[in-house]
């Protein structure tokens, strides 16, 4: 059974992927800073105080998560990983979008060729609901498909 | 909501100045609207301040875009200072670790070279610790500025009343570039009132580094009113107190995503407004002796033998202004005498900029210091810890920076002293 979630949209795009949840902030340096360095395709998740992510494949992922944290190279490090195409395929934020992830994707959106949609505020519901690997459609109004 | 531009942020925006200025332009829009900013402030700060100083060979996307921007004549509208070069030969490390440095920061000498075109303030402008008197770059009350380096945004905020945002790298070059901000968050007076009321009621005066970070830990984003610290540090911002609140910040920052604290009785905003400072419903965070023993125990030891002696000990993360230098070096000094030693007993690295170490090098401490076997270095620790085999190192530190982001462990500057003075762990 699908639930439906209404965010507010900060880069548009529409997409189709597996969920990978985070219910704790997202630490953007230590999470990409592997794939990075060894050019991981998969880009591998290598943040190991991030238990629910730790070495699963971001790219191509919904990556649902509260807000990010971290080295304010974060916004930095997701143009990188969005440059070598290692992007997850949407990132989708529970709570309002923090400065360093809307700075990451939105210099993506401007300064690659990369589609990654963002939307951010859907609640806390949707990150209680959303579970890893449930699909996840993301439209360009901001509504978001779970399950 | 669209922004409301100037004619001259619109006319960059429309690409009347080249299509790269345009998207830089496009960038800040996009960014200021995100978070409801209705309009651009000028940049007023003499100087910007970039948080990526490395040459990480796998950040070529960084580097193209860079090129992007000169070949484009696109360069930096004010003369700006970097974070800390990622190396220095002056520090140990093995011949397979240092192989490893020079392919990780591969890029390095290039991506100096263009900062340099894109408007490097001088060759000795390489430090986190930019607001410091001796390298040119300590913001005014009152300036807006486009920074991002945590530990520098948090005390131009809250110690000397300057006004930035917690920007990301790259944008913060955007805005010194156009010259323009979005007004938003801690630009504005209402972004700047304080959520959250910290109580400190401690026996004694806490430690800056364990107080930052559970205060970080607490409020995250958030901004505190700190009530009980100038007991103990006192209220006016001499040379000891602005010490203990750069290494304090740069706690909350990285144990958390503070930009701004007040402290009652001390910081420029707390001692002009008072209490009009706090929101209504903040919430209140009560600090004693415990809740510190606390946090400081919740620490993990990411060591791979928990037991291991230090190979390594870092101190100045933030870098070190002269008068922590100046006190380091009596108290390293009085605490090798009790001990019988007259070298550390673990390799040490006191980190500071370049500038700063000229000053301390014309004083007898410098002698008394680099005597002692400590090594004087501008480099940034966590880019030397972030060598994946400097990583596996048991390696110790005073700063809680360093100890959030590397596999570094915290210890006390008693402890510290301690080890250095006897070894073990």
């Amino acid at each position: 059974m699908s639930k439906t979630f209404q965010g507010r949209v900060v880069v548009p795009g529409s997409a189709t992927a597996q969920a990978l949840v985070s219910k704790q902030g997202f630490n953007t340096l230590a999470s990409f800073q592997k794939a990075l360095m060894f050019k991981d395709k998969n880009a591998k998740c290598s943040d190991q105080n991030n238990p629910e992510l730790y070495e699963k494949p971001m790219h191509g992922a919904a990556l649902c998560l509260p807000q990010t944290i971290g080295s304010t190279t974060g916004g930095m490090v997701l143009f990188c990983a969005a440059a070598l195409g290692q992007q997850p395929a949407c990132l989708l934020f529970s709570k309002p979008i923090d400065s360093l992830a809307a700075a990451g994707a939105i210099l993506a959106d401007v300064w690659t060729d990369v589609s990654m949609p963002v939307v951010d505020n859907l609640g806390e519901e949707f990150l209680s609901y959303v579970t890893t690997g449930v699909s996840v459609e993301v439209k360009a109004d901001g509504t978001v498909i779970v399950g | 909501m669209a922004m409301i531009l100037s004619p001259d942020q619109q006319a960059m925006l429309n690409g009347e100045k080249g299509d790269v200025m345009a998207k830089v332009m496009k960038t800040l829009v996009l960014y200021g609207e995100t978070f409801g900013a209705e309009k651009m402030v000028p940049v007023t700060g003499g100087c910007g301040h970039l948080v990526t100083s490395f040459g990480l060979s796998v950040m070529k996307p960084v580097y193209a875009l860079m090129d992007q921007l000169i070949d484009s004549g696109v360069l930096s509208g004010q003369k700006f200072t970097a974070d800390p070069r990622p190396l220095d030969k002056n520090v140990p490390k093995s011949m397979l670790q240092d192989l490893f440095f020079h392919v990780m920061y591969s890029k390095q000498a290039d991506y100096e070279k263009q900062l340099q075109t894109l408007g490097l303030l001088s060759e000795d402008s390489f430090t986190c610790a930019c607001y410091l008197d001796q390298v040119g770059n300590k913001p005014k009350e009152g300036d807006v500025l486009s920074w991002a380096e945590s530990s520098a945004v948090v005390y131009a905020n809250s110690v000397l009343g300057a006004r930035s945002n917690r920007n990301s790298g790259i944008l913060e070059l955007f805005g010194s570039i156009a010259g323009c901000v979005p007004y938003f968050g801690l630009l504005t007076d209402a972004g700047r009132k304080a959520t959250w009321i910290v109580e400190v009621k401690t026996t004694k005066k806490p430690k800056a580094q364990i107080l930052g970070s559970a205060i970080g830990m607490k409020v995250m984003e958030e901004v505190p009113f700190v009530r009980g610290l100038s007991d103990f540090i006192g209220t006016e911002l001499n040379d000891d107190a602005t010490a203990y609140l750069k290494d304090f910040g740069a706690a909350t920052a990285s144990n958390g995503a503070v930009g701004l604290y007040h402290i009652e009785h001390l910081t420029p905003e707390a001692k002009e407004l008072g209490e009009s400072l706090i929101a209504t419903n903040a919430k209140t965070y009560v600090i004693d002796d415990a809740e510190l023993e606390r946090v400081k125990s919740s620490y993990p030891v990411m060591w791979k033998n928990p037991d291991a002696e230090p190979k390594l000990c870092f101190v100045g993360c933030p870098h070190l202004s002269l008068k922590q230098l100046h006190d380091w070096t009596t108290a390293l000094s009085d605490a090798l005498v009790k001990s019988g030693r007259t070298k550390v007993a673990v390799p040490t690295v006191f980190t500071s900029p370049v500038t700063v170490q000229r000053e301390f090098e014309k004083t007898a401490d410098y002698q008394k210091l680099t005597g002692m076997g400590v090594i004087l270095s501008y480099i940034c620790p966590l880019m030397y810890m972030n060598n994946p085999l400097c990583g596996k190192m048991p390696v110790v530190t005073n700063s809680n920076k360093l100890r959030t982001y590397t596999t570094a462990r915290y210890h006390t500057d008693a402890e510290i002293l301690n080890i250095l003075s006897k070894g073990g762990n």
